[in-house]
C-alpha cells in the first residue's frame, strides 16, 4: 500500500536534511584560510600531472555489463523464493532450468577470462 | 508504541486531517529516536572498534578523553567538525557538495526497515529486503561520484574500483539471501524473524550456514571493510575516493561506513540469527532467558557480527584487486547458486513436491 | 483528489527531469538527474500499489543500468565535451518525427476501451502482497517467456564479452 512507504519519503527527507544541515550549519562555525596549493588535488606532494580523469581499463566495463545481467537473474529469484510453497514441482523445474541456462552463460565468461584481472 | 505516543499527545480527535498530522509527527518522532540512537551507536562503533583492534594489537587505544576515552568520538567529530572544508579548485562542485550527503543518506535511510524488536519498525513494509538492497546500490553513487568530482588521480581510481567491487558483490549478498526467502517465503524483514522462531533450529545460520558464509563475506566488501577495503588502500592510493574530503564532509563518509557496517551486521542478525527471538530449544533448556528483551538479544547479535567485523579487520592482510574480484566472481556467486538449489530441493522434499 | 494530485506530481517532475537531462552540458549531472527521475519512477509505480516492480525500478534501473551508463560517461573527456554542442544539426526533423509520433499516440488513445476486469483487483493484490501476486502468475502462466528471459539473458552475457573482447584485442 502506497501509505505503508510515507515513512520511508519522510526518512529519507530527514536523512538528507540532515546531512546538509550538519554541513550548512558547519559553514558558519568552521574557519576558511585558503591559498591556491592548498586548492590543488594531492599528488603526494608533486604538482599534478596530465588529466586527472584518465582512460581505464575495458574490464570495468564487462564487470558493469555482467552485472546489470546477473542483477536481472537475482531479480527474478525473489518471487519465486518466496511463492516456493504454492507454485508447486514444474515452476521449481523451470528454475532449475533457467538458472542452468544463465550458469552456461557464466560458464562462458569463465572461460573468456571475463572475471580475470591482470 | 503508536498507542503510547498518541496517548502521549493526548489527542483523540475525529477529525481526519488531525488525524493524518497526528501520524506525521507520530513517525517524525519514531524517526528522530531512531536516528538519534543510530548515531550514538555509530560514534561508539568506532571507539569500540578501537579499542578492540588496540587490545588485538598489545596496545590500550583511546584513554586520554574522559574516563577511560570514553568520550573520544564526541572529542573527534567537534573536531572534525570546526574543521576547514577544503574543496579542490578543478572539483565539480555540485557534485563535490552532493556526494558525502548521498553516501551518508542512503545508508541512513536503511534503518528505515529494520525491525529492532517485536513490532518496532518504522516502515513495515513488504520489500523489506529488497528496500535494503536498492539503499545499499544509491550508496555506491555517493562513492563513484565523489571520485569523479574531486578531479584527483587517486580519488578517481579509488571511486571506480570501489564501485565495481561493490556491484561485483552486490549479486553475491542477493543470490545469498534467495535461501532465507526460499525458507521464511516473505521479503519482509519482521516475517522473516518470526519465520525462523517457527523453524526447530530457531536461526536460519545452521540450515543456510552457506548462505550465512557468502552474506557475511559480501558484507565485508560492500562496506568496503578490511580484507576487501581496496578503494581506500593506504599503501596505492591514499585514501582512495575521499583522498579530497576533509572537515565535516569527510566525517560524513566515515559515518555514512560505519552506519553501513551497523545495517550489515543487522541484516545478518534479522536474516541468520534470529534477530530478537531466541531458538525454542534454548528457552526449553533455560526458560528464564524468555523473559530478556528483544532489544537485548538484538543488540547482542549485532554487537557480535561488529566485533566479527573488528577482529577479521585487525587479522586478515588485505588482498590484491584481482584476487578480490576472483573470490567475488568465481568463489561466492556458484555457491550462492549452489545454495539456492540446495535450499529449493530441499525444501521440495520437506512439503512433498519431489 | 488526492491520487490525481499525486499523478500530476509525478507526470509533471518526470517530464520536467527528462527534459533536463537532455539539455544538460555535463553528462554527469545528466546522470545525476536520470537518478532521481528513477526515484520518481518508483513512486509512480508504489502508487500503482505495485511495491515489487518500484523496488525493482530503483535495484535494476537505478542500481544496475546507470551504474553502466555512469561508466561509459566518466570515460569521456569533460573539458572537451563541454565545448560540444548539445545538439546535432538534424533537431528539427528529430523534432518533426516526434511531434508525429505524439499525434499518433493521441490519435490512439481515443480508441482505448476498457478491458473487463480481471480476478487481479487491487483488494486481491493488497492481500496477497504485490510480490507474491506477480510470483504466482510468472512462474505458472508465463512459464514459457519467463524461460526466454533466461535465453536473453544469456545473449547479453556472450554479446558483452564478444564486444568488449574485440575491443581488448585491437
Amino acid at each position: 500500500m502506497p501509505s505503508d512507504y510515507l515513512p520511508i519519503l519522510m526518512f529519507m527527507m530527514v536523512a538528507t536534511a540532515f546531512g546538509m544541515g550538519a554541513l550548512i550549519l558547519g559553514e558558519i562555525f568552521r574557519i576558511k584560510r585558503s591559498y591556491p596549493e592548498k586548492l590543488m588535488p594531492y599528488e603526494s606532494g608533486n604538482p599534478p600531472v596530465g588529466e586527472p580523469r584518465m582512460r581505464f581499463s575495458v574490464k570495468f566495463y564487462i564487470i558493469a555489463m555482467l552485472f546489470v545481467v546477473f542483477d536481472v537473474e537475482a531479480v527474478f529469484l525473489y518471487p519465486w523464493a518466496i511463492v516456493f510453497d504454492k507454485i508447486g514441482f514444474y515452476a521449481f523445474i523451470e528454475m532449475i532450468i533457467f538458472i542452468v541456462i544463465l550458469f552456461v552463460g557464466y560458464i562462458y565468461a569463465w572461460k573468456k577470462e571475463a572475471f580475470t584481472w591482470d | 508504541m503508536n498507542d503510547i505516543l498518541q496517548s502521549f499527545i493526548g489527542l483523540g480527535s475525529s477529525n481526519p486531517m488531525i488525524k493524518m498530522g497526528i501520524d506525521v509527527v507520530i513517525i517524525l518522532v519514531k524517526i528522530a529516536i531512531v536516528v538519534a540512537i543510530a548515531l550514538l551507536h555509530v560514534a561508539y562503533a568506532t571507539y569500540f572498534e578501537r579499542k578492540v583492534m588496540a587490545r588485538m594489537q598489545v596496545r590500550i587505544g583511546p584513554t586520554e578523553v574522559g574516563p577511560i576515552g570514553l568520550f573520544q568520538p564526541f572529542a573527534d567529530g567537534i573536531k572534525l567538525f570546526f574543521k576547514e572544508d577544503i574543496i579542490p579548485a578543478n572539483a565539480d562542485k555540485p557534485i563535490f557538495y552532493l556526494s558525502p550527503v548521498i553516501f551518508f543518506a542512503a545508508a541512513l535511510t536503511s534503518l528505515a526497515v529494520l525491525p529492532f524488536f517485536k513490532g518496532f519498525v518504522i516502515a513495515d513494509i513488504n520489500v523489506g529486503l529488497l528496500f535494503l538492497f536498492a539503499m545499499s546500490s544509491i550508496g555506491a553513487y555517493g562513492i563513484v561520484m565523489s571520485g569523479w568530482s574531486s578531479d584527483s588521480k587517486f580519488a578517481f581510481l579509488g571511486g571506480l574500483r570501489s564501485a565495481s567491487q561493490v556491484i561485483s558483490y552486490e549479486i553475491a549478498m542477493g543470490l545469498s539471501l534467495v535461501g532465507v526467502m526460499i525458507m521464511a517465503g516473505s521479503l519482509n524483514l519482521s516475517d522473516i524473524v518470526t519465520a525462523q522462531h517457527r523453524y526447530p533450529t530457531g536461526m536460519f545460520v545452521i540450515p543456510q550456514f552457506l548462505g550465512f558464509f557468502v552474506f557475511i563475506i559480501a558484507a565485508l566488501a560492500e562496506t568496503n571493510r578490511l580484507p576487501f577495503d581496496l578503494p581506500e588502500a593506504e599503501s596505492e592510493l591514499v585514501a582512495g575516493y575521499f583522498t579530497e574530503y576533509s572537515g565535516f564532509r569527510f566525517a560524513m563518509f566515515f559515518l555514512g561506513e560505519y552506519t553501513g557496517m551497523l545495517i550489515m551486521s543487522s541484516i545478518v542478525s534479522l536474516c541468520f540469527l534470529g534477530g530478537w527471538t531466541i531458538p525454542r530449544f534454548v528457552t526449553d533448556i533455560l526458560p528464564f532467558l524468555s523473559y530478556v528483551p528483544g532489544i537485548i538479544w538484538f543488540l547482542m547479535k549485532v554487537y557480535a557480527v561488529m566485533f566479527f567485523y573488528y577482529w577479521v579487520r585487525s587479522t586478515f592482510p588485505r588482498y590484491r584487486y584481482d584476487q578480490l574480484m576472483s573470490i567475488g566472481w568465481k568463489l561466492l556467486i556458484p555457491l550462492a547458486l549452489f545454495n539456492i538449489v540446495i535450499t529449493g530441493i530441499a525444501k521440495a522434499f520437506a512439503k512433498g513436491l519431489l | 483528489m488526492l491520487p490525481k494530485l499525486f499523478f500530476g506530481y509525478y507526470a509533471v517532475v518526470i517530464t520536467f527531469l527528462s527534459v533536463l537531462i537532455i539539455t544538460r552540458k555535463n553528462p554527469v549531472h545528466s546522470v545525476m538527474w536520470m537518478l532521481l527521475l528513477f526515484f520518481h519512477i518508483a513512486g509512480l509505480y508504489l502508487f500503482l500499489n505495485a511495491e515489487f516492480i518500484a523496488a525493482i525500478q530503483v535495484i535494476v534501473y537505478a542500481g544496475a543500468i546507470l551504474v553502466l551508463f555512469l561508466f561509459v560517461v566518466l570515460l569521456l573527456n569533460l573539458r572537451e565535451e563541454l565545448q560540444v554542442k548539445r545538439f546535432v544539426g538534424s533537431w528539427p526533423a528529430g523534432l518533426i518525427i516526434a511531434a508525429g509520433m505524439l499525434a499518433i499516440v493521441v490519435n490512439v488513445i481515443k480508441s482505448f476501451t476498457a478491458a473487463p476486469r480481471g480476478i487481479y483487483s487491487i483488494e486481491y493484490i493488497k492481500n496477497a502482497t504485490h510480490t507474491k501476486a506477480l510470483g504466482q502468475v510468472l512462474y505458472t502462466e508465463y512459464l514459457f517467456p519467463f524461460e526466454i528471459a533466461s535465453l536473453i539473458l544469456l545473449v547479453a552475457i556472450i554479446g558483452a564479452i564478444v564486444l568488449a573482447k574485440r575491443k581488448l584485442r585491437s
